[in-house]
Formats: C-alpha cells, sequence, structure tokens
C-alpha cells in the first residue's frame, strides 16, 4: 500500500525520468511556497543542494551507479553539526554558529551525496514537545496548521508531512522523534542508544539522545537507518547496528511474532487514541501475530526519572555556551563572571533555563542522593523490567502519545501538563531501546495518530519488520495538502 | 608548648603521552595559542570524547610503581564548575573510582606515605594577562593528567621535600612525565595543619594551591607551620581555606574565587563507557616495569660495591643510571666509571634539566672504550684522566686522541727493545743488581718509563730488564 518514496525517486533518477536537478528544483520551489505557513526549515541551502544536484547529474549521465539515497533531497534537524552551515539549535546562544566539522551522520550521508535542502525547526537544544520552544517560532502541523508539527524534532516531522523533504534526521532524547512524526502522520523511529553515532549531534542529554530517521513510509526508514548504523570510532558509546541490514528482513512474515501489550502504557489515554491501537492489535491478529498482555508496574516512574536524568545531564551539557568562544555574547558587561551571567540569562530561552535549574539542583550536593542516585537507581529498575518482558514477548505494541497535536500555543502555557503527555514515549530513552512510531489513525478533527513498536536492544529489524507488515495490511498515511505533488 | 606539622599532599603530574587525553592533539609544551587544538579540546558543541588508552596504562604504570591495588572497573566523571580556561564547563575526572589506590611511597627514615588514590583527569587552559585583557590559550586543555593523594602522613618539611624529589624521580624513571615543576607538568598542593605534639586529633587544615618548586614548597609549609602556631598560640582559630604561596614575600595569602565553596556536582560522564581493566594488562605492565630508583641505588651498592653516596649520585636521574650502565658494561671494576662520571663528566652539568637530559660531549660507550683501554693496560690512570678531560672538551674519541706510541704498553717490540737499552747504559746498575742489590733494578725500569713517556708497564718491564741481565751473564 505505502510504497518507499526514496526507491520511486531513486528509479526516476536512475531511467532519467527526471534529473536531480529538477528534482531538487521542485523541492526547492515547494520550500520556497510552503515553508513561510509550516515554518519547517530555519536555514535553507539552496545552493549547497544544487551543487549537490549536478554533482550526481554528472554520475548518471556519465553512467555511473549512484546510491539508493545519492540525489534525494533531505533535511536534518538544527542540532547535527554541519559544517560551514549554521547550526543553531534554534537557540539564541547559538544564532550565529557555523560549525567547523560535520557530524559523523551527515559526513556519512553527505559522501553519499545526499542533498541537503537546509536545516530545520527544533524546541530550543531539544528541549520540548511543539517545537515551540525554538527561538525562531514553532514549526506547523502540515495537517492543521491551528495545531503544532510536536517536538522537538518538529520541524524534520513538518517537512517530511508536508512533503518539502523526502526524509530527515530528528534526535530523540524523551520522544522527540517519534511524538511528532505522530502528530505528523508520518514514520519515525528512535533506534537503539548506540546504533547511530551521536558525534556532532548537539547534546541535550548524552545518556538518552539518539539521532534517527523520519520518512513518510516504513521501508524509507528502513533504508536510512542502514545507511547511518555504523559504528564511529569518535562516538565512545557507539557500536552500530547489529546483524544484517534492516532492509533484508522488512518483508518477512511476521506468523507467530509475538507482540507484547502492557496495560501501564493506556493508563491516561484519549479514548481514540487507545481505539486505534486496540484496532492495529487486532490488524496483528489477521497477520498471525500472538498477542501477549503483560505487566510493567515501574512505567509510572519513567516520567519523574526522565526528567531527573534529563536535566541533570543537561545542566551539565549546557555549561559550555558562555559567550567566550563562540555564539552569543551579552554586552555590557562588569567583567567575565558578569558577561556569562549576561550572556546565559539572555541566550538561553525559558524553558531552557528551567531544565538547567532543576538539573542543577537535583546534582548538588545534599539533594544528590534524594533524586539523581535515586533516579539512577529506579533507572535500572526499569532496564530490567524491560528485560524481563522480552524474554516473553519480541516487540510490544503501545501508543506513541496519550492524544493528537496540540492546538498552537497550548503546550507553552503549562509545562507540567506537556511534560506529562512524555509518559508513552520516554521508557524506552531510558532503557536504551528502539521504538518507532507508525501512523494508526486519524481523530475527529483530522488529526493523526500513532503507534509504536518497541524491540529490544539492537532489535530495529524486528520493529520496522512489524511495522511494514501492518502499514502494508492497513497503512493510516494520509497525504497534506502541502509540499511536492506526486 | 611543641607543635607537630601534619601535612597532605595532592600531586598533578602531566603525563608524556604523544596525544591528549581525549583526542589526539600534540602534548608538546608550548606553541602558539591554541594552535594544539581542535573541535573535541576546546568542546565545540556536539564533540565527544575519546579515552587514550596510553593514558590508562601510564597510570597504571605510576600506580604499580608506587604500590598501588589496580581497579578492575573503573570509570571517567564530570566535575562541573564554570572557569574560562575549562570550555566545556566541566572537567572529565574520576570521582569515586579512580584507577589505582592505597599505595605507599618509602622515606629514607623508614617512614611510609601512604597514597590514598591515583585518578586520571584532563588538563585546563592558561589564562593570560595582557595589557588589561585576558586571553586564553587552551593549548593545555586535554592534556592527560594524574592526581596523586597521600594521606596526612608527613610530620616534618624533609619528608615532605623528600617525597617530592621521590616522587619525581620514580616518574621520570618509569617514562611516564618528565616531572618539570619549572613547566608545570608537576604541581603540588599541600594540605597543613599543626597539633600538639602527642595529640592524636587532627587540627583544622589549610590548602596551599599549586606550588611548581620543591624550595618554594619547603618554604610555603615552614612559613604556613609558623602562621597556624602563631594563631594558636595567641588563641585564635585556624581558618579551613585555600591559600595561595607568595615566593616573593614568603607568605602565604587567601585565594577567595573558583575553588573555594564549590559544588562540583560529580556524576558520571554518559559520554564515555566503563574503563575494564583486565588483570593480564596490569601483569603485563608490572612485567614491564624498569628497575626503579630506590632498586637500582640497592643493587649498586650490594652488588657492584659502589659507596652509598656514589650509588645515590648515580641513580638520581634515570638518564645518569643509564649511562653510568652502558659505560661500565664489561669493564673490570664497576667503580671506575663511576669516578669517571662523579668525578670529572658531572663537572659540564650543573643545572637540573642539564642533569635530567644527561646530554654530554662524550657518549657512554666512548667512556666505555676509554675504560678498556685502561683495563688492558694500554694507557695508565693518568692519561686516561687527561684524555677524558681532551674528550669532554672536544667531543673526540679516546682512540682519535692517543696516538698508537702512546699506547707503548703491550707493544711487546717495543718495550723488549727499550729495556735492551736501559740494560746497555747502566752498566752500573747491573752490576750492582748482579752483586745482590736487587733495588738497583729499579734505575733500569725508570730508564724504560721515561723514555716511554710513561706509557710502559713498570711491572712488565721489570721483569723484561731482569730477563735480559740473566741472559746476558
Amino acid at each position: 500500500m505505502s510504497e518507499s518514496k526514496i526507491s520511486k525517486l531513486h528509479q526516476g533518477l536512475v531511467n532519467k525520468e527526471f534529473s536531480c536537478k529538477e528534482l531538487t528544483e521542485k523541492y526547492i520551489a515547494a520550500i520556497e511556497k510552503d515553508n513561510e505557513a509550516l515554518n519547517a526549515y530555519v536555514t535553507v541551502t539552496k545552493e549547497a543542494a544544487l551543487e549537490t544536484a549536478e554533482k550526481v547529474d554528472k554520475k548518471i549521465s556519465a553512467g555511473e551507479e549512484i546510491g539508493l539515497l545519492e540525489g534525494i533531497p533531505m533535511t536534518l534537524k538544527d542540532n547535527i553539526s554541519t559544517k560551514d552551515i549554521r547550526t543553531t539549535c534554534c537557540s539564541k546562544i547559538l544564532e550565529d554558529y557555523t560549525p567547523i566539522y560535520d557530524a559523523t551522520v551527515w559526513d556519512s550521508l553527505k559522501k553519499q551525496n545526499a542533498v541537503l535542502l537546509g536545516k530545520t525547526n527544533m524546541d530550543e537544544f531539544a528541549m520540548g514537545s511543539s517545537c515551540e520552544n525554538s527561538y525562531f517560532g514553532g514549526a506547523k502541523n502540515p495537517h492543521s496548521l491551528d495545531h503544532v508539527a510536536g517536538g522537538s524534532s518538529g520541524g524534520v516531522a513538518s517537512a517530511v508531512g508536508g512533503n518539502i523533504a523526502v526524509y530527515g534526521l530528528g534526535s530523540d532524547t524523551g520522544g522527540s522523534i517519534r511524538q511528532p512524526a505522530s502528530f505528523c502522520g508520518i514514520v519515525g523511529m528512535k533506534p537503539t542508544y548506540g546504533a547511530v553515532s551521536r558525534f556532532g549531534l548537539i547534546a541535550y542529554a548524552s545518556s538518552l539522545d539518539q539521532i534517527g530517521p523520519i520518512t513518510t513510509t516504513v521501508e524509507d526508514n528502513a533504508i536510512v537507518f542502514d545507511a547511518v548504523s555504523q559504528y564511529d570510532k569518535m562516538d565512545s558509546t557507539s557500536q552500530g547496528r547489529k546483524g544484517a541490514p534492516v532492509c533484508d528482513s522488512l518483508k518477512n512474515d511476521i506468523k507467530g511474532m509475538k507482540i507484547g501489550i502492557a496495560k501501564e502504557y493506556f493508563d491516561g489515554v484519549r479514548e481514540d487514541v487507545r481505539k486505534s491501537v486496540e484496532e492495529a492489535i487486532e490488524v496483528y491478529r489477521t497477520l498471525g501475530a500472538e498477542i501477549v498482555e503483560f505487566s510493567l508496574p515501574s512505567l509510572k516512574y519513567a516520567l519523574p526519572v526522565y526528567y531527573i536524568i534529563a536535566c541533570a545531564e543537561a545542566s551539565s551539557n549546557l555549561g559550555r555556551y558562555d559567550g567566550i568562544r563562540y555564539g552569543y555574547k551579552a554586552e555590557n558587561y562588569r567583567d567575565v563572571n558578569d558577561m556569562i551571567k549576561k550572556t546565559r540569562s539572555t541566550g538561553f530561552g525559558e524553558e531552557v533555563k528551567r531544565r538547567i535549574l532543576l538539573g542543577t539542583y537535583v546534582l548538588s550536593s545534599g539533594y544528590y542522593d534524594a533524586y539523581y542516585k535515586k533516579a539512577q537507581n529506579l533507572r535500572g529498575k526499569i532496564v530490567q523490567d524491560f528485560k524481563n518482558v522480552f524474554e516473553g514477548c519480541d516487540v510490544i505494541l503501545a501508543p506513541t502519545v496519550p492524544m493528537t497535536a496540540f492546538e498552537n500555543g497550548h503546550a507553552v502555557s503549562d509545562p507540567v501538563e506537556t511534560y506529562q503527555t512524555d509518559i508513552c514515549t520516554v521508557p524506552v530513552n531510558i532503557c536504551g531501546l528502539p521504538a518507532v512510531s507508525v501512523p494508526c489513525g486519524i481523530d475527529s478533527k483530522g488529526l493523526p495518530i500513532g503507534m509504536q513498536l518497541i524491540g529490544n536492544s539492537f532489535e530495529e529489524a524486528k520493529i520496522l519488520n512489524a511495522a511494514w507488515q501492518y502499514e502494508q495490511a492497513a497503512g493510516k498515511f494520509t497525504p497534506s495538502g502541502f509540499g511536492v505533488v506526486g | 608548648m611543641k607543635y607537630e606539622l601534619v601535612a597532605g599532599f595532592e600531586t598533578h603530574v602531566e603525563l608524556a603521552t604523544n596525544t591528549k587525553i581525549f583526542c589526539s592533539c600534540t602534548t608538546e609544551f608550548g606553541g602558539e595559542p591554541n594552535t594544539h587544538c581542535c573541535p573535541i579540546c576546546i568542546g565545540l558543541p556536539g564533540t565527544l570524547p575519546k579515552l587514550n588508552k596510553r593514558v590508562v596504562e601510564y597510570a597504571i604504570r605510576a600506580g604499580l610503581a608506587t604500590n598501588c591495588e589496580i581497579a578492575e572497573i573503573s570509570k571517567m566523571d564530570r566535575k562541573n564548575y564554570c572557569y574560562p580556561d575549562l570550555p566545556k564547563a566541566y572537567q572529565i575526572s574520576q570521582y569515586d573510582k579512580p584507577l589505582c589506590e592505597h599505595g605507599y611511597i618509602q622515606l629514607s627514615n623508614g617512614r611510609k606515605i601512604r597514597i590514598l588514590r591515583i585518578h586520571i583527569e584532563e588538563d585546563a587552559g592558561k589564562l593570560v594577562h595582557r595589557r588589561g585583557d585576558t586571553l586564553v590559550d587552551y593549548n593545555r586543555g586535554g592534556v592527560p593528567l594524574i592526581e596523586i593523594v597521600t594521606e596526612p602522613d608527613f610530620r616534618s618539611v624533609d619528608e615532605a621535600k623528600e617525597y617530592v624529589e621521590k616522587l619525581q624521580l620514580i616518574m621520570r624513571y618509569i617514562g611516564v612525565s618528565d616531572c618539570r615543576m619549572q613547566e608545570g607538568s608537576m604541581r603540588c598542593d599541600v594540605n597543613i595543619s599543626v597539633r600538639p605534639e602527642g595529640s592524636e586529633k587532627l587540627g583544622t587544615r589549610t590548602e596551599i594551591k599549586n606550588m611548581n618548586s620543591i624550595t618554594f614548597i619547603a618554604k610555603a609549609m615552614e612559613y604556613e607551620y609558623g602562621r597556624q602556631v602563631d594563631l594558636i598560640e595567641s588563641g585564635e582559630k585556624v581558618v579551613q581555606e585555600t591559600l595561595r604561596y607568595d615566593d616573593v614575600t614568603n607568605t602565604t595569602s587567601s585565594m577567595r574565587g573558583k575553588e573555594d565553596a564549590n559544588d562540583y556536582r560529580y556524576f558520571r560522564d554518559p559520554d564515555l563507557v566503563t574503563i575494564n581493566v583486565p588483570r593480564e594488562m596490569v601483569e603485563k605492565i608490572r612485567e614491564e616495569l624498569p628497575e626503579l630508583p630506590e632498586e637500582k641505588k640497592t643493587r649498586y651498592i650490594e652488588e657492584l660495591g659502589l659507596p652509598e653516596t656514589d650509588a645515590a649520585l648515580l641513580t638520581k636521574y634515570r638518564k645518569i643510571a643509564e649511562y653510568y650502565e652502558k659505560a661500565s658494561e664489561g669493564t673490570k671494576n664497576p667503580k671506575t666509571a663511576a669516578n669517571f662520571i662523579i668525578g670529572q663528566i658531572f663537572r659540564s652539568v650543573e643545572t637540573e634539566s642539564e642533569k635530567e637530559d644527561f646530554d654530554v660531549n662524550v657518549s657512554a660507550e666512548d667512556l666505555n672504550e676509554l675504560i678498556k683501554l685502561l683495563d688492558n693496560g694500554k694507557i695508565r690512570m693518568n692519561l686516561a684522566k687527561s684524555t677524558l678531560d681532551k674528550m669532554l672538551e672536544t667531543g673526540k674519541k679516546a682512540s682519535e686522541l692517543i696516538d698508537e706510541s702512546d699506547m707503548g704498553g703491550l707493544d711487546e717490540n717495543a718495550l723488549a727493545e727499550l729495556c735492551k737499552q736501559a740494560v746497555e747504559n747502566n752498566p752500573k746498575a747491573v752490576k750492582d743488581y748482579l752483586g745482590g742489590k736487587e733495588k738497583a733494578v729499579k734505575a733500569m725500569v725508570g730508564f724504560v718509563m721515561k723514555n716511554s713517556r710513561g706509557k710502559a708497564d713498570a711491572a712488565l718491564a721489570e721483569q723484561k730488564i731482569i730477563e735480559i741481565i740473566k741472559n746476558n751473564s
């Protein structure tokens, strides 16, 4: 039902139905037309994109073979470092920061002649669930401009869902790939911690951050994942993909696959979302999968554990933005301490400052044991609980978000309520597990509903296999009215 | 009342690895500011550290040489503080799982200074103050350090001095650091307190930071000891604080600022994986450790028969010991080389760093050649000494300075000819000798010596002369 967009465009290029330049120009024209409404891109790299396109066209006309991702227009979240292209994290403090090196993921895609259209919007430093914490204003949902694209990788999701990029790479610390993918009706995967190199990804919470693909179809997701999941000696926590390319087993039969359902994942989930996920369960039964029910009691700790650990690490990771070496520097200061203070006070947004303060607090002597240490202990318990569950099933099926996309402005008005909407996405980050969100329904307002398939460590092949089978049987992808048509 | 000094040391030693602890930049000292840097060691957003294995090996070497236990599992932590010389606003260090623990260094008075721990960490950059501006040079940022922490086991300034010297010597011997205090590759912090003699209770301590000379350490400790005793004697209290030593005024003063009242918010660095130290690795490093200075000294005394002072002088610098061992190799008496080195060659090295490098004008091989000429009787001691002086002056080999005719001793024909002449030219002495005056032969030996310009072997000459006289008669 949903065929690979990347494969189709690749065939078009190979068969010379259109040139890479024409394809790229089409996407750039679409960006010029629709980005004002979607606010997906914060930087458009038109010239570099066309330059790469010409290079690819030369190869094609010379009769050389091209790779699957070669010449395909794509985007990167603006926290992935790109040499000579500004990388802002959508923060005032990095508004004019241009990296002098490439992130490993971009380095490898660049070598494959991926056509980078530009850098996309996000919550400042990836902290947020609506993209509205962006210094440049939030990205909009291509299915309804009154609603947010989600966050933090809202820009990538808006661009891919709005078809002004074929695919994109986002980052997921507590749901930042899966949640916007769910809101925008597309496919987003957070790979196993260590499957994709973090080198060059501007850190939010180092033990939770992971780069992953955002695409319109499961097959595209598998293609991009295979291309970026390599061991990187620059990242000590990197391991690369384990086993064969996930594309090899994507279309396998799932008869007998054990799909686990934990009731705790459905606590507080909106009725229409619950219903959509339950329908998906029925689809799996029809496909011959075995449904296993179990309990994950430690799930209730996941949210506080996540916010304590993420904020603690963030408070340390963001200490380097002091105005001395790069980025924004405040004016009119008395001495170096005053300069650092003013730079940080005016350079960071409210949510970032809130999390730095929370993180500093939980690591402080006197509070460390009560918060950070306790959170680490609970993290171990949650990891163990998931380990036990995977002894009895192959994948876990759960809602991605308890609801559909927020209305504009809603998330920022109540940060704690918004934190709570991360309940279904944060557990896999805590455990380092892979999970992919796929569309599984539409609510009464026409907003997409998503579900996630969670796998054991380094079992991306299994969750993508299950996701592909569902997509073929009952895929709910609906194109938005934006971007490149056809 | 008499007061006892109680002190402990924290010593930072820069490791002599070629590259930095978390990137592949050079660790070379100096260089134009900010030229030994890369995105990783200046902490650009998105970069990640990668632990240099050599650093772990060097730290283990240091641990083994100071009798430490080596951890099987260790990890890196972040020490968070904000200062412009620290580009990430945290230093990657080790908090609760250091690589080495529970070691000691034994002093000459028999006391053991217990080593609490040795951990690895990265150095910070350097602030340069110029014309009212403050600039930062990150060349030193990310250079690997070990921090060696002792228990408060020092009871005198002399013990402290001996410890620093010993530590310096051991680190140099095992090749983990050049320990050049003047260049900052070895820096000491000292914790000091005083207590009434006989008391077991520790007094309030102060910490003197960042001292880079043994003389300053001794002076600062003496000053601080006096200051604390004065405070207590006058009924005041010692305040726990961090101090700076001023070598111009020879006083200590309070150092408020970055180091005081800081909450470092230590937590495990999530960017770095657990450090597993297999036992085989530790054993391999142990086997490869060179002979340590203390062991070497004992061997020189007991096996080579050198006087203790000579053994101490020769083992104080690794290069000197190596030189000595090469120069004395295959010679008859190990004392000969020692005497030449201490008596003559030492005159050409004056400064500490000259002794350290021991890059003298005469190579160990050339000295060895000279000693062998002496051993074989080709030259005599006086000539050997003057030749060595010439060698030091010119850098030439002994064989280039002494021509063939100088080495008469074993040229049998020449000796026989001289002896023949001696007998022919001294008929009176021959007569006296034959008449029973055995001493008369000495006159003829004197003739040989004189005419050989002192190069003949006197004993051999005497034998030969007697032989000729007997044959003639």
